[in-house]
C-alpha cells in the first residue's frame, strides 16, 4: 500500500469502560493505530480482547452507560470523531465510514424489503430520488454477486442464504462509497465454501473501489489471505502490528507465537500434539498495571508482573509491546 | 488403526434420517427433509472418525441418530455387535451407558440451575446405584480426569468460562464408562487458545480409556490433526471416506477438493500460492434434492450423468470410498 500517505483514520490512546453491576470492566486500553488509505488492516484476537469495541467505539456505536470513553481521540477527515455531536455522527455513518457485521440475519431488518434496506442509506445520505436509488441498487446487487438484481430488490432477508445475505449487508455498506468499511466478523457465520466466495469478493471490491477496509476475525488463516497489515490484540491492549507477511514469518509477542502455534494445518506437515496456551484472558477488572498475557506467558520474566509494557517500534513497521526479546531470549534493550 | 485386526465398533449401513414436512390445516405429509440420506460407513476402535461438511449437510443429524436420539427412517446401526437402529425403551436404555455424547455449545447443555457435582453425578444416579460416598469419590475421580478442580465442585456452570464448562459436559459423557462417544461441534463456540486445550484433553482420554471417537466438526484443519479417517458428507451423503492422510494429500471427490481449497491457511506465503476453487451458489434444500448425484448443481466438473444418475458410494483399490462418477468411470 502507499506509504507516506497521511493515515485516512488515526486512533489515539483509545480508552473505553464498561460500569458493570460487578465493576468496572476496561474493554479498550490506550489503543493507538492507524490506517492508510486504500489499506487492510486485519485486527486478530479471541473473544475478550476488545477487538470489536475498539472499533465500536471509535465510531460511537456502543451504548452509553453502561459504555464511556475514558480519552483519547479518532481523527477522520481532519475532524475528531469522539468530540462530534449525534447529528454530525450519524452523517458519517452508514456514508463515510460502513459497517458489516458479524450476523447477516440479525443486521438486516426482516420486515423490511431488502431493496428498502440499501436504498435507505442513498436516499438519506446521498438525497437520491426514488428512481436514482433504485438503479444505484440494482447496480450495488450486482457488484456484490447477487443474479437477478432488479427482481431480487422485492425479497425478504428470510428469502436470501447466509451468503447471499451478508452481500447484501456489503452492498448496504457500499452504497455511498465509503472511505471506510469496517467489517466486524463478516464471515464468522458462514461456511469455509460460503467464506471463500466473500473473501474472493472483497479482493475485487478493493481492486475497484479503493477503499480502507478494517477486518475483524479470531481467524487467522483468513487474515492470512487479505490483509496488507495485521494487529492482534489481547486484554483490551494492541500487543504486536506488522506487516502480514513480516507478521507471520517472524511474530515476536510471545502471545502471537503462541497463537500460530497453537492452530493446526490443512497443508504441511502435520503435529503429534498441539501446543495449547495454558490459562484464561484476563478480567479487565482494573486500569492494567502489568502485562496482560503474563500469567499465561512461556517467557515471563520479573519487570512483567510490575509494568505494563509500551508498544515499540522494532523497526521499519513492526510494533510489539513486550519485555522479552526473541532475538536475545530475555529481557529486551531499553531505547 | 487401520491394520486388518482392527474391529469395526460401530457399523452405520444404509442409514436414513428422514424428517417429515407437515403442511395445511390438515397437517398432511406433504414431504420430506432428508437430513441423512442412506449414509454407511464403519468406524474401529479405538479411532476417531471425522465426520465434516458445511452446515445443513447432515452430520449432526447423522450424529444423533447413530446414538438413536432420534428413531431413524432406516437402515441398520450396530454397536459392540448390537442392533440398536429399532430398539426402544428398556432395551435401549440398558444399552446407552456404552454411547455418550459431548455437545457442542456447553452454555445450552449444561443445567444452570444443577451444580458441577449433579450435573457429572446424573448418568450415575440414572444408571447405577452407588452409595454417597462411592458417588462422590466418582465425581472427584472424573473432575481430576478433565483438569477440573475438585474445590469447584458445588458450583454452577456460569461461573465457569466455556473452556471449563466444556470439561464437565466431557466429564459428564465419561461418567459411565462409555466406549464410543460422539463429539458433536466440541470446540467450535471456543476461543482458539482453548480449543487446543480442548482437544489435548479428547486426545489424553482416548489414549487412557481406549474411546472411540465420532468427532463431528466444520473445521477442517482441527479434523485433520485428530481423525485417523475422515468422512466427508454434502446434503445427507458421505461423498467420500478416506485415511486421512489420503484425504489430505489427495481429495477425489470435486467437493472434498473445493471444500479443502476453501479453508484458509495461517500463513501468507502459502496463502498467496494457493489454487482455490471457488464453488458457484448455494447449497440445495435437502428436502427437494437434485436428480442425480446431489452436488451436481455446483460441481465443476459436472457432466451429463452427473444430473441423472445417483452415483454409487464404491470403494477405490486404494481403499478409499468415493461416490463420484469421475472416479467409478
Amino acid at each position: 500500500m502507499p506509504d507516506g500517505a497521511p493515515p485516512i483514520l488515526d486512533v489515539t490512546g483509545l480508552k473505553t469502560v464498561f460500569t458493570t453491576r460487578s465493576g468496572e470492566v476496561h474493554a479498550v486500553n490506550s489503543v493507538t493505530f492507524d490506517l492508510a488509505p486504500g489499506e487492510l488492516l486485519g485486527v486478530v484476537g479471541e473473544s475478550g480482547s476488545g477487538k470489536s469495541v475498539t472499533m465500536m467505539s471509535l465510531i460511537g456505536l456502543l451504548p452509553m452507560p453502561p459504555a464511556e470513553i475514558r480519552g483519547g481521540s479518532v481523527m477522520f477527515e481532519g475532524r475528531d470523531i469522539l468530540k462530534m455531536n449525534p447529528d454530525e455522527l450519524r452523517a458519517i455513518r452508514g456514508s463515510r465510514i460502513g459497517f458489516v457485521f458479524q450476523d447477516p440475519m440479525t443486521s438486516l431488518n426482516p420486515v423490511f424489503s431488502v431493496g428498502f434496506q440499501i436504498m435507505e442509506p442513498l436516499r438519506t445520505h446521498m438525497g437520491l430520488n426514488k428512481r436514482e436509488a433504485r438503479a444505484r441498487a440494482i447496480e450495488l446487487l450486482e457488484l456484490v454477486g447477487i443474479p437477478d438484481a432488479d427482481s431480487r430488490l422485492s425479497n425478504f432477508p428470510h428469502q436470501f442464504s447466509g451468503g447471499m445475505r451478508q452481500r447484501v449487508m456489503i452492498a448496504i455498506a457500499l452504497a455511498c462509497d465509503p472511505k471506510v468499511l469496517i467489517a466486524d466478523e463478516p464471515t464468522t457465520a458462514l461456511d469455509v465454501t460460503i467464506q471463500a466466495q466473500i473473501l474472493e469478493l472483497v479482493r475485487e471490491l478493493r481492486q475497484k473501489l479503493g477503499m480502507a477496509i478494517i477486518w475483524i476475525t479470531h481467524d487467522l488463516g483468513v487474515i492470512a489471505g487479505i490483509a496488507d497489515r495485521v494487529m492482534v490484540m489481547y486484554g483490551g491492549q494492541i500487543v504486536e502490528q506488522a506487516p502480514v507477511r513480516e507478521l507471520f514469518a517472524c511474530p515476536q509477542h510471545p502471545y502471537t507465537r503462541a497463537l500460530l502455534e497453537t492452530l493446526p494445518h490443512v497443508t504441511g506437515g502435520r503435529s503429534r500434539r498441539l501446543r495449547t496456551i495454558e490459562g484464561q484472558p484476563p478480567a479487565l477488572r482494573d486500569q492494567p498495571s502489568a502485562c496482560p498475557f503474563a500469567a499465561r506467558c512461556r517467557h515471563v520474566l520479573d519487570i512483567c508482573h510490575r509494568k505494563n509494557p509500551h508498544i515499540t517500534r522494532l523497526n521499519g513497521s513492526h510494533d510489539v509491546a513486550c519485555f522479552w526479546d526473541a532475538a536475545k531470549d530475555g529481557l529486551r534493550d531499553a531505547g | 488403526m487401520l491394520d486388518n485386526q482392527a474391529k469395526p465398533l460401530v457399523r452405520v449401513d444404509g442409514l436414513k434420517m428422514y424428517f417429515p414436512i407437515y403442511r395445511g390445516i390438515l397437517r398432511r405429509k406433504v414431504g420430506d427433509v432428508k437430513a441423512v440420506d442412506d449414509i454407511s460407513f464403519d468406524i474401529f476402535e479405538g479411532e476417531t472418525l471425522g465426520l465434516v461438511g458445511e452446515s445443513g449437510c447432515g452430520k449432526s443429524s447423522a450424529g444423533r441418530a447413530i446414538l438413536r436420539l432420534y428413531d431413524v427412517t432406516a437402515g441398520s446401526i450396530r454397536i459392540d455387535g448390537t442392533e440398536i437402529s429399532h430398539l426402544q425403551g428398556d432395551d435401549l436404555r440398558r444399552l446407552r451407558p456404552q454411547m455418550q455424547m459431548i455437545f457442542q455449545d456447553p452454555q445450552a447443555s449444561l443445567n444452570p440451575r444443577m451444580t458441577v457435582a449433579s450435573i457429572i453425578a446424573e448418568p450415575l444416579d440414572e444408571h447405577q446405584k452407588l452409595s454417597r460416598k462411592a458417588r462422590m469419590m466418582r465425581v472427584f475421580e472424573l473432575m481430576d480426569a478433565v483438569g477440573l478442580n475438585r474445590d469447584f465442585a458445588n458450583r454452577f456452570p456460569h461461573e465457569f468460562s466455556g473452556g471449563q464448562r466444556q470439561r464437565i459436559g466431557i466429564a459428564r459423557a465419561l461418567a459411565l464408562n462409555p466406549k464410543f462417544i460422539v463429539c458433536d461441534e466440541p470446540i467450535a463456540a471456543l476461543d482458539v487458545s482453548i480449543q487446543a486445550q480442548v482437544v489435548n484433553l479428547l486426545e489424553d482420554l482416548q489414549e487412557k480409556f481406549g474411546l472411540t471417537y465420532l468427532f463431528i466438526s466444520h473445521d477442517l484443519s482441527m479434523v485433520r490433526h485428530l481423525a485417523t479417517r475422515v468422512a466427508v458428507m454434502y446434503l445427507g451423503k458421505v461423498v467420500e471416506l478416506a485415511s486421512r492422510e489420503q484425504m489430505y494429500a489427495d481429495p477425489r471427490h470435486p467437493y472434498t477438493q473445493a471444500l479443502l481449497s476453501a479453508v484458509p491457511e495461517p500463513d501468507p506465503s502459502v496463502e498467496n500460492k494457493r489454487e482455490r476453487i471457488i464453488l458457484q451458489g448455494d447449497v440445495p434444500s435437502p428436502s427437494r434434492p437434485p436428480p442425480g448425484c446431489n452436488f451436481s448443481t455446483r460441481c465443476p466438473q459436472v457432466m451429463d450423468i452427473c444430473r441423472r444418475e445417483v452415483p454409487d458410494f464404491i470403494q477405490l483399490a486404494d481403499g478409499r470410498h468415493v461416490a463420484c462418477h469421475l472416479t467409478s468411470q
